[in-house]
């Protein structure tokens, strides 16, 4: 791999040197050169130590359970789809079908209400505006954790534990001052003269909002959706005191994430390895799908965020 | 705002724009905080309605409990290595990144395939850390079977008979976890870091090119002040990560919500959720999230600030 992609770098090196490269010229281009191979093997060092375990694990749900305790370095036997199936009935499935169906509401209820708020924040000056913006973002500040004693009775007192309503609003709470931070900024960027055309044509500030504002906010929705749908697909702490049975009868409505620690601990005395192996690789692959179709959107996305 | 807009009274929009987010902001989110406080300062046990006010006892029993204060003290050493290690070899890659293919030339160009390393790097970053606890529960089998264990083994370093017990061993627990940790950020800050050299102007590498600057010398004279602000932003965050640690610590290592072997990697998360959920101390458990709220917001305070240099406009 270093040989191969070391080709280019090194002729257009060559290239941009020109006619008569000095003794110093030379020294840098060899010390690039030294470097590149330097600067990629590092990199594809780490790049292996990314990979590797992942490749591991999804072979995993191909070994059978003596091969997995036997020795980590074995080449899967059994190569069939059995332990995807068993880890399925498992519940992996029905844990996927409850975490879908949070977040089919939780993320355009997040997007609606998030972007309402950052609107308003962003574009009508009022009265305490400063102070309701920084009320929302501070909520980013704090771990969690923090307030579920009194999260857990909050929302026990709605009579909603256990239930896909109650974890939504809770979804949506808790994503709100991200939503509200990063769709604030967006608004403030949106040119005004399209709005005051509006204004003028006789829109109402509601219609103005939904017809003219969200469909220009596009690109900055796109990417808090995204980060919403990683953030609140990959939540374990909510779920985890929100969604537990009440009673014996109650009927259990565990998320995948929740499903696969749970799995991971019935483990322990089942000795499946591999329906655990296959059920973690379930939960990656969609991970994995989304991932690629919009890593530029990921990426850029969240690193805007974080350096605002 | 313009003329136009603000002309008529619309308070009824504003009003009803605010509403819902706010009402579902308050009610879940900054009325849970507020009631924290509130509650530290009580005997309640979590499940009866009644409780006492107790004043600051439930303090001073936190200052005498020998977990909290070790679990303190991890989330100290985390505090301090998790930062370091991600933010150095995020840097490190990323300069490798993005001026590891300099040859010599005028500018500063990425190495090939700079865009193929960041996918792949940054991929752990959409990796649940529920899907984390169980893949390095399996790196770190105590047998063969692990990936650690099974490598070393092969590679003759350890003894097959006497196999590493990563997770078990009071020594090595922490930065055990601490390693997922590093694993699974290195890729973001990377990408945030390149994100920031690259938007460097080409020219200012360019003068210090001609300058006669080395390698070395352009990272640190030139790169890293320049990337200051974002170095600065990682380490508040990174920091706050490493006051967290709970579905780590509580998914990965033994114990009642983790933290065994016999506390070793105890995390004052960890220590919190047991009381609330295991012993019923609901009070107390209340008080530790205000000790580590203040610590966070401290922490970020002083990060901040220590932090801080003339900003550099480009």
């Amino acid at each position: 791999m270093t040989t191969v992609i070391k080709a280019p770098g090194e002729s257009a090196a060559e290239r941009s040197g020109g006619a008569g490269p000095s003794g110093e010229q030379s020294a840098g281009r060899s010390e690039g050169m030294v470097l590149n191979v330097f600067s990629h093997g590092f990199l594809v060092l780490w790049a292996v130590l990314i990979v590797l375990p992942l490749i591991w694990l999804a072979l995993g749900s191909f070994k059978t359970d003596a091969q997995i305790g036997g020795s980590a370095l074995s080449w899967p036997s059994n190569w069939n789809l059995d332990a995807f199936g068993r880890a399925w009935d498992k519940g992996i499935g029905d844990y996927f079908a409850n975490t879908l169906i949070v977040m089919v509401f939780s993320v355009p209820l997040t997007m609606l209400l998030g972007s309402m708020a950052a609107y308003v924040l962003a574009r009508y000056p009022f009265p305490g505006n400063r102070f309701v913006y920084y009320f929302f973002v501070s909520g980013a500040m704090f771990p969690v954790f923090l307030a579920l004693v009194p999260l857990f009775f909050m929302v026990k007192r709605f009579d909603m534990l256990n239930t896909y309503q109650g974890l939504i609003l809770v979804y949506v709470a808790y994503s709100m001052p991200f939503t509200v931070f990063f769709m604030h900024s967006f608004f403030r960027t949106l040119p005004t003269a399209v709005h005051e055309a509006a204004v003028i044509d006789g829109a109402s500030d509601t219609r103005i909002f939904f017809q003219v504002m969200v469909p220009m906010a596009k690109p900055g929705l796109i990417s808090v959706g995204i980060f919403n749908v990683l953030g609140q697909w990959n939540q374990y702490i909510l779920p985890s005191v929100l969604m537990q049975p009440q009673t014996g009868s109650d009927p259990e409505r565990y998320l995948l994430t929740q499903g696969l620690i749970q799995l991971q601990q019935q483990q322990g005395y089942e000795t499946d390895l591999p329906v655990l192996f296959a059920g973690v690789t379930i939960a990656m692959i969609p991970m994995l799908v989304v991932y690629l179709s919009f890593q530029r959107q990921i990426q850029a996305g969240l690193t805007s965020a974080t350096l605002k | 705002m313009s003329q136009v807009v603000r002309g008529r009274g619309r308070t009824g929009f504003i009003a009803g724009f605010l509403l819902a987010p706010l009402a579902l902001y308050l009610t879940f989110v900054i009325w849970p905080y507020v009631q924290t406080f509130g509650y530290s300062f009580t005997n309640w046990t979590g499940q009866s309605p009644t409780f006492d006010f107790v004043g600051v006892d439930n303090y001073s029993a936190l200052m005498k409990d020998e977990v909290f204060r070790g679990a303190l003290w991890n989330n100290l050493l985390l505090l301090v290595f998790v930062p370091a290690v991600t933010i150095l070899l995020a840097l490190f890659f990323a300069f490798m990144v993005n001026a590891g293919g300099r040859g010599g030339a005028g500018g500063v160009q990425g190495v090939a395939g700079s865009r193929f390393y960041k996918i792949v790097y940054f991929f752990p970053q959409v990796l649940s850390l529920a899907i984390l606890a169980v893949l390095f529960g399996a790196v770190y089998r105590t047998d063969e079977g692990g990936l650690l264990n099974g490598v070393l083994i092969r590679l003759g370093i350890v003894d097959r008979m006497h196999p590493i017990e990563w997770l078990n061993e009071p020594r090595l627990v922490l930065w055990c976890l601490l390693l997922v940790v590093v694993w699974h950020g290195v890729g973001f800050y990377l990408v945030l870091f390149s994100a920031a050299m690259q938007s460097v102007p080409k020219d200012i590498y360019e003068a210090a090119l001609l300058d006669g600057a080395g390698r070395a010398q352009t990272f640190f004279r030139v790169t890293l002040p320049l990337l200051w602000d974002s170095v600065q932003t990682s380490a508040v965050y990174l920091g706050i990560a490493a006051m967290d640690m709970f579905v780590l610590v509580s998914t990965m290592t033994s114990g009642q919500f983790g933290g065994g072997p016999d506390h070793h990697s105890e995390v004052m998360a960890t220590v919190l959720m047991r009381n609330f959920l295991y012993f019923g101390k609901s009070g107390y458990a209340c008080a530790m999230g205000v000790v580590m709220l203040v610590l966070t917001m401290i922490l970020s305070v002083i990060t901040l600030r220590a932090t801080r240099r003339e900003r550099i406009e480009f």
